[in-house]
């Protein structure tokens, strides 16, 4: 059944699926929402989960690492300023092997305050060893959150999952959404029941201390896992297009690009302006293609290596920046292709960051800018008024 | 289930039983040691008190630090009110 509603409500409506025993947040622009939607379910007796109501961030990610330990299916939405305060207890998780999941409402990070959307926040824990999942359209942040605890719980990854959907552009905007079936999300999502858990039948220990002769193991076992999460990924995409009937999980998304010369590349929203892009270059006869990185922890090297290594200009957009280095996802591209035979051109701008609009002209502009020279790091519409640029 | 991997990803090894501390010693990382004198002690038991780790035992003014978790930060040595306890280079 399709309805049209807001995105926060799809995936409160998808967390409300997936049947989560403990579900702790922080209110925070522009999660709010989701948060709203939730207690409210818990509150009118449509979701039977502990909601726990915390002072902070650092508290929320904390109660959902303690519920996952003793074996519930714990579930926390964030943002910016919110996911940073939430970093430590996250780099906890993913090492303590907890299969929680959260939604990040994408939101730039301060200062100077922001509350619109960029993918700084997400980006910036990237090496938290969180699987990192990026939502085109809402449709895709609620199928995601089904697949965030089928891969996360799965008994050889047991890996946290993060959705990434985009502040506002997706939790504020109406959209048809297909509704997730009670029966069918049961058939795809059994209960977790996870091999090693906190009961005082069978007492273990937690976090434990690591001196230097078993910590590097316990990083590498974690690194693997992760690494070794790209098949289940892909898995947990096939299987809920078995079941739901549509595709909307997996590493990488291709468009276009058999034949290409020019491969656009970006994760979330903006993929839907990039493909209307990509839709205009092909019919003024401009063979161009699009990559849309669905999963970017783990970074799937092999998938998109395969995806482009055919094309002479790759182009990435990104709403994150590594200061002092740049673009985050352009300089990990480039790594794919280093020692290769065929080197396309690899260029890449800043764009949309703290909510900037891109309109498709923008997007137009800088494709024709690389077709005679290589551009790192650009910033799309800067406005040279504000940045003592052409006086 | 991944069909490339030849070792298992499991998280083995995160926890471990309980009550497995005593078995797991932690004492590596001391510069300095306490040395306890059994000269001037009065048995206020303060250092047994004071100890971060917990790890001074003994009675009748003869104690002394269990050297396997024994961490050598020194307040021990430092709030003994008769400097019955010396801080010594650790050499291994
Ligand atoms: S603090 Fe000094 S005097 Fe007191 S019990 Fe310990 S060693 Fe003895
Ligand atoms: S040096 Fe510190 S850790 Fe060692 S016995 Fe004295 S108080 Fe305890």
């Amino acid at each position: 059944m399709k309805k049209v509603i807001e995105g926060s409500m799809a995936v409160a409506l998808a967390v409300k699926a997936c049947r989560p025993h403990v579900i702790s947040a922080y209110p925070i622009t522009p999660q709010t929402h989701i948060v709203e939607n939730l207690s409210q379910m818990v509150a009118d007796g449509e979701l039977k989960s502990e909601f726990v109501n915390v002072e902070s961030e650092f508290s929320a990610a904390s109660v959902i690492l303690g519920a996952s330990a003793t074996g519930a299916r714990a579930y926390s939405t964030t943002t910016a300023q919110g996911l940073l305060l939430m970093t430590e207890v996250l780099f906890n998780i993913a090492g303590l092997r907890l299969p929680v999941s959260l939604t990040c409402a994408n939101r730039a990070i301060s200062a100077p305050i922001n509350i619109w959307c960029d993918h700084q926040d997400a980006m910036t824990v990237r090496d938290s060893g969180w699987i990192q999942l990026y939502a085109e359209d809402c449709q895709e942040a609620a199928d995601m959150q089904l697949q965030a605890f089928k891969i996360g719980e799965n008994p050889e990854i047991m890996l946290p999952v993060m959705v990434n959907m985009d502040g506002f552009i997706l939790t504020h905007a109406f959209e048809p959404i297909e509704l997730l079936d009670q029966k069918m999300a049961d058939e795809y999502l059994p209960p977790y029941k996870p091999e090693i858990f906190l009961t005082t039948k069978n007492p273990v220990t937690f976090g434990i201390l690591a001196e230097p002769q078993y910590y590097a193991e316990s990083r590498y076992r974690l690194e693997e896992a992760i690494k070794a999460s790209k098949p289940v990924i892909e898995e947990a995409a096939s299987e809920f297009k078995r079941i739901f009937g549509r595709y909307s999980g997996g590493l990488v998304d291709k468009y276009k690009l058999d034949g290409a010369k020019t491969a656009l590349v970006g994760m979330g929203s903006v993929v839907g302006t990039m493909r209307e892009v990509v839709d205009e270059m092909n019919s003024h006869g401009q063979k161009s293609g699009l990559l849309k990185i669905r999963t970017y922890r783990p970074f799937p090297k092999e998938a998109i290596y395969d995806a482009l290594k055919d094309v002479d200009n790759i182009i990435v957009m990104e709403k994150a920046i590594s200061l002092g280095l740049g673009g985050i996802l352009l300089n990990e591209l480039k790594s794919i292709f280093q020692g290769k035979k065929k080197q396309p051109r690899i260029s890449g701008f800043i764009i949309g960051l703290g909510g900037r609009d891109i309109p498709t002209q923008s997007i137009i502009n800088a494709v024709k800018k690389v077709e005679s020279e290589t551009i790192e790091d650009e910033f799309i519409d800067l406005r040279t008024e504000l940045i003592g640029a052409g006086k | 289930m991944p069909k490339t991997q030849t070792k298992s990803t499991k998280p083995e090894g995160i926890t471990v039983k309980p009550g497995s501390s005593k078995e797991y010693k932690t004492g590596s990382w001391r510069s300095k040691k306490p040395i306890f004198k059994h000269d001037k002690c009065n048995d206020c038991r303060i250092c047994v008190m004071v100890c971060p780790d917990g790890v001074i035992f003994g009675e009748d003014k003869k104690y002394w630090a269990d050297m396997d978790f024994c961490k050598g930060c020194g307040i021990c040595a430092e709030e003994c009110p008769v400097k019955d306890i010396d801080m010594e280079l650790e050499v291994r």
